[in-house]
């Protein structure tokens, strides 16, 4: 394990990117700052700005135009960045991946690190997923979740 | 060469980041408890800093690099100097020169002076928003910071810092409690702390004036504002408190540390209850109610009240 990984894994910003959610996610996502779940004693805290993010959540369905934008804010990140998918809707598409305006799922625009499932997935699951990542970086060569 | 040390290492730079830092910890766990949560572990300051270190730093395209990669060490370097300046008087009050207050005034505008500068070299209309903001709160804040720092000039008939720390402590006095007051309200608005944070502004200009900062440039930047939290009530305390003394025994040490940590606590807990002002809200209190109360100090202190 690098110093460098080491250190990013103690101190994440989190930017929340949506993409025409239908809010459960939002509000999901929110519930794990709130005092209950308290994301910030793992040294995360949520940021305004993608020039400061360490992690960027993405929730809702990324349909042909928001793609282009997913992808800009992407490349306007300074790496390294970590990206997880929130829900359903950003896994799979879900109910929307046969609309006209739906492409392909947004893993396929830009490199995602974490998946949640769940319509909306619960804070514990986005915590963990979280933690797992952590995880990741701590002990890249360890299995999931270790 | 002395003088180097004394401005990287002790009280400069390397000292007044670590106090800094802690004293930022201490924010933002105070701020949890408030908020009923647990808050972050010690070192998370420390780790915020060193992460942004190892990130990459962007630059926005087309503007003026060197301005916009220069202004975060303009901020750190003003607040170090001034720092050291202060802890000097404290520990060495021989060794002060005359006129230091006056430089330790235009050295605590420096970290604000960066911040403009950078907002404005970014070319994001976010930042140069809340960079236009930064400059009417300055304009602002000055006015009474500069009269109330009046009060204790006029008690130590001086305006060397060494003076006015064995001169008898002004915190007894009407004027001198007044005086506080007011500064401390001035000292929130410099810090840019709620209900003064204005050009950060979080949920409106998403982090406004470092909204384009990445980065090593980042760090500085939280680096200065960390600082800052330390150097602000350092002030306080020297002009209005008697200072932070360790060569008249452990009682007067000891009361100086309480009423340095008690300084910050105030700041903390305003930060936490109150609700943001308006940039003209914030300009007609500093120029209104704060800067007549500073006034009344100020004429207090010349009739010996």
């Amino acid at each position: 394990m690098g110093l460098r990984d080491r250190i990013f894994s103690r101190s994440l910003f989190l930017f929340h990117l949506g993409g025409s959610a239908c809010n459960n996610c939002d509000i999901e996502i929110l519930d794990s700052l709130t005092p209950k779940y308290d994301l910030e004693r793992f040294g995360i805290t949520a940021v305004g700005s993608i020039r400061h993010a360490d992690i960027i959540l993405l929730s809702g369905i990324f349909n042909k135009k928001s793609a282009i934008r997913v992808k800009r804010l992407y490349e306007q990140a300074p790496k390294p960045v970590i990206v997880v998918a929130i829900g359903g809707c950003a896994c799979t598409g879900l109910i929307f991946r046969d609309s006209y305006n739906w492409d392909v799922p947004v893993g396929d625009y830009i490199p995602i690190d974490a998946y949640v499932a769940g319509c909306p997935p619960k804070p514990e699951a986005i915590i963990a997923a979280i933690q797992q990542v952590i995880g990741k970086l701590r002990n890249p060569a360890g299995a999931i979740g270790t | 060469m002395n003088l180097l040390v004394q401005f990287l290492v002790f009280p400069g730079m390397l000292f007044t980041a670590g106090a800094g830092l802690v004293t930022s910890w201490v924010d933002r766990k105070l701020t949890a408890r408030v908020q009923m949560r647990q808050g972050p572990p010690l070192l998370q300051p420390f780790f915020d800093v060193a992460k942004l270190m190892v990130k990459e730093t962007c630059v926005p395209e087309g503007c003026p690099g060197w301005l916009f990669l220069s202004a975060p060490i303009i901020g750190l370097a003003g607040v170090s100097m001034a720092s050291m300046i202060l802890c000097q008087a404290m520990w060495k009050p021989e060794a002060t020169f005359s006129g230091d207050l006056i430089v330790v005034m235009y050295l605590l505008a420096f970290p604000s002076l960066a911040v403009i500068l950078g907002a404005f070299a970014s070319r994001n209309p976010l930042a140069s928003l809340g960079g236009s903001r930064e400059m009417k709160l300055v304009m602002a804040y000055e006015l009474p910071f500069i009269l109330t720092a009046c009060v204790p000039i006029i008690w130590a008939q001086s305006i060397q810092l060494g003076n006015i720390l064995s001169a008898p402590s002004v915190d007894r006095t009407v004027s001198g409690v007044l005086a506080f007051v007011f500064s401390a309200i001035a000292m929130q608005a410099r810090l840019t702390r709620v209900p003064f944070d204005i050009p950060e502004a979080e949920c409106e200009l998403g982090g406004g004036v470092l909204i384009e900062y990445s980065g090593p440039p980042l760090a500085f930047y939280k680096l200065t504002q960390a600082m800052m939290l330390f150097t602000g009530p350092m002030y306080l305390l020297v002009l209005y408190g008697g200072g932070l003394s360790f060569s008249q025994g452990w009682m007067t040490a000891g009361l100086g540390v309480l009423k340095l940590v008690g300084v910050i606590v105030l700041i903390v807990l305003i930060r936490n209850t109150a609700p943001r002002l308006r940039i003209d809200q914030a300009m007609k209190l500093l120029w209104g109610p704060v800067t007549f109360g500073a006034i009344l100090a100020v004429l207090l202190a010349w009739g010996g009240f």
